[in-house]
């Protein structure tokens, strides 16, 4: 589904990706784990499309296509969703507006009609049953005044209702408590399936104890620096990232 | 030349217009005491009006253009100016929507204007435009069973004399301001509003208003009062953009609101606002204000502003009565090279009168946006409060929000709060939606209505909607 090959990219004169390459295909569920600053973060926002990263070198192919020629909406349409780190507010935008709008670009750019507005209401609530929302967030502004862990939560709620094919949730379990870390992973765990990719962006081994990985990438200085199954992540856990930067230069 | 020609050459300035029996012609550019004559003839005023406008004109010739105002333009000259330009004969409008600019039409269509009113609005002739005397007629029986007396305001100059004499300049006197003096002195017409005691309007007064007076020329006159306990909702304007030739528009708006009465006059203003460098667009100086006379009245204002090169316009309250309230809620929207210097007044006189401004200001372009607001409590005001919130919101780097809060509080009981903020749309709020599919123009329209949520709110249901869309079209482009 996703191949990133060799991709370099940078962010105002500083080089962040170094000449990255990874693999993901349908069904599988990827963590990326890594240092501050090792380019986690980038990585996320070049797959969505964010102009303020470079691409200065490599390739990224998604579904046998060029992603890099894409607009970001072109991207979401297609069916990748990223999970931000840091969800911004939108005030006065009603957050039902958005995520209706937001599953009506992609109905139209399948061909489809609008969403019904009584089945659109009905799914949401179901899905934010599932992620113990209450329903009064639906007629709030866009993540306005929510908490760390609302904010959270609501980027899962947008991720279920646009059922994305490549969904990157980039650093979506920092700053929860275990109970919100919990709903959080039970909507990811939910969202598994044979057709669709997850990238889970994560500094802490803790979420990868809800929702299991298949493989896990270790990222030090813009490049991948050791792959391996869900062990790596626990063995990262108990040496620390310095382990793994002296492997890269050993 | 015969001695006759030559007479009507001397006397041309006094006599044009209404010696020659032609209804369709307009007076020569410039002003003196016989084109207000002239114009007062043309309409079979009566005498007390022509007096009453002949005063105004000597008022303005001691007057001196305003230019306290954060805006930019080139001298006007007053005398190039017609001040009674007929109606455009049906010769030179087009004869149907298929000979009208399909630019305009392409806006109507995405403003959502009902089919049945496009042809109007693009200065169809009027032969062709169907059904629309009959619906005005509907109306104005249903009105007639209530007592409600809506119609022009030259009807109600020679139909309603008494209440016009004796409300017409009660809010707005004639030397209050320079514009609002010629306004005096040379209104063209334009719409009177009566509701009896008690009486609850049936109908907004807008659906009317659109489809028939929609072109009540440049120096609008509009005359509301509503008497003890009435309740009215008046819409002016209009959110498709309206063809006109002159360029200096000043307009008067009275509101009176007697014991227990309450008037919601909502505005939607679409003039042209030129090209993107400016060239052409109308300048708006209008002076706009209502007068909460009585007791536990209530005045409320809310306006959508997007076209127009220029805009002067304060939508003030005085709260004479006790317990009054006034409300004032604005969406200015500025793209390109348009200015707007608008804001409101609220004079607080009664005890425990109350005031609300939500002002919402948006500036693209190279665009200047200025709020100016004045909050006054007199010393006999006890117990008076205000809340002010004045929001702009910036697009691009070329474009200025400004803000001007004036306040003069004698009574120390009075309460006044004053919240201002300035934001940008945010790169990181439009890649947020964007990620989610929503293309860049989209994006920045679902923000801007985001940000004015609080002011279309108080607009009438269906007008919200035509609002929104508004706004999108006037922020086409200001984004990429």
């Amino acid at each position: 589904m996703l191949e990133v090959i060799n991709l370099k990219s940078r962010v105002g004169d500083t080089e962040i990706l170094r000449g990255l390459s990874l693999s993901v295909n349908a069904g599988e569920v990827h963590a990326i784990m890594g240092p501050n600053g090792s380019g986690k973060s980038t990585l996320a926002q070049v797959i969505a499309g964010n102009d303020d990263y470079v691409v200065t070198g490599g390739e990224v192919i998604y579904k046998g296509n060029n992603l890099l020629d894409l607009k970001p909406e072109e991207r979401a349409r297609e069916g990748i969703f990223l999970g931000f780190q840091y969800p911004v507010e939108i005030p006065g935008v009603n957050n039902a507006y958005l995520l209706k709008a937001a599953v009506n670009a992609k109905r139209k750019h399948q061909g489809l009609g609008d969403v019904d507005a009584f089945e659109f209401l009905k799914l949401a609530r179901e899905k934010m049953a599932v992620l113990g929302m209450d329903p009064k967030f639906l007629n709030r502004g866009v993540n306005e005044g929510f908490s760390g862990g609302e904010k959270k939560r609501n980027e899962i709620l947008q991720m279920a209702m646009l059922e994305p094919s490549l969904a990157i949730l980039d650093e979506t379990d920092s700053g929860l408590d275990i109970d919100a870390l919990k709903a959080v992973a039970e909507g990811v765990n939910k969202l598994r399936h044979p057709d669709r990719a997850i990238v889970l962006v994560t500094h802490y081994q803790r979420m990868l104890d809800y929702v299991e990985p298949d493989f896990v990438h270790v990222l030090s200085e813009g490049k991948i620096v050791r792959s391996g199954d869900k062990t790596l992540a626990l063995e990262l856990e108990e040496k620390g990232y310095e382990w793994v930067r002296e492997a890269a230069n050993g | 030349m015969t001695s006759e020609n030559i007479e009507s050459l001397v006397n041309r300035r006094y006599e044009h217009g209404f010696v020659t029996d032609i209804a369709t012609e307009s007076l020569p550019p410039g002003l003196d005491e016989g084109v207000v004559r002239a114009i007062s003839a043309r309409k079979n005023e009566p005498e007390f009006m022509l007096e009453w406008r002949l005063q105004a004109y000597r008022q303005w010739l001691e007057m001196r253009e305003p230019k306290w105002a954060h805006v930019h333009y080139p001298p006007i000259d007053f005398n190039s100016i017609s001040y009674y330009a007929a109606p455009i004969s049906d010769d030179d409008r087009p004869k149907s929507l298929d000979e009208v600019d399909p630019k305009l039409l392409e806006t109507y269509e995405k403003l959502g204007i009902p089919l049945h009113e496009r042809a109007k609005l693009a200065g169809v002739a009027v032969d062709a435009v169907f059904d629309s005397v009959s619906v005005a007629t509907t109306f104005k029986e249903k009105l007639f069973e209530v007592g409600v007396i809506f119609c022009s305001f030259s009807e109600a100059v020679r139909e309603h004399s008494d209440l016009v004499q004796k409300y017409l300049g009660s809010v707005v006197p004639r030397r209050d301001n320079f514009y609002a003096a010629l306004n005096s002195a040379v209104f063209s017409d334009g719409s009177f509003v009566y509701i009896p005691k008690g009486v609850r309007c049936p109908m907004e007064l807008s659906t009317y208003f659109r489809i028939n007076a929609a072109n009540t020329g440049q120096f609008e006159r509009t005359l509301i009062i509503a008497d003890e306990g009435s309740h009215v909702s008046y819409l002016e304007g209009c959110t498709a953009p309206m063809r006109d030739e002159n360029q200096l528009h000043a307009a008067v708006v009275e509101l009176i609101a007697l014991e227990g009465a309450e008037i919601k006059y909502s505005t939607v203003q679409n003039w042209y606002p030129g090209d993107e460098n400016g060239v052409g667009g109308i300048y708006n100086f209008v002076t706009k204000r209502g007068d909460c006379r009585g007791d536990n009245s209530k005045i409320s204002w809310t306006q959508v502003e997007t076209g127009s090169a220029i805009t002067w316009k304060y939508p003030s309250c005085i709260l004479r009565g006790d317990n009054s309230v006034g409300e004032f809620y604005s969406v200015a929207v500025v793209n390109n090279m348009q200015q707007a210097d608008t804001g409101t007044k609220m004079i607080h006189i009664g005890a425990n009168t109350r005031s609300t401004i939500v002002s919402k200001g948006i500036s693209a372009g190279r665009a200047q946006n200025v709020y100016r607001g004045l909050v006054k409590v007199m010393p006999q005001a006890h117990g008076a409060r205000n809340h002010t919130q004045c929001d702009s919101l910036l697009i691009g780097k070329e474009c200025g929000a400004h803000t001007f809060p004036y306040m003069e509080i004698k009574n120390p009981s009075a309460k006044i709060e004053h919240e201002a903020t300035t934001s940008k749309i945010s790169a990181d709020q439009l890649f947020y939606c964007r990620q989610r599919g929503i293309s860049e123009e989209d994006a920045v329209n679902l923000i801007v209505n985001g940000f004015c949520r609080e002011v279309f709110k108080e607009l009438p249901m269906e007008f919200a909607v035509e609002a929104q869309a508004l706004l999108n079209v006037s922020l086409e482009g200001a984004v990429g």
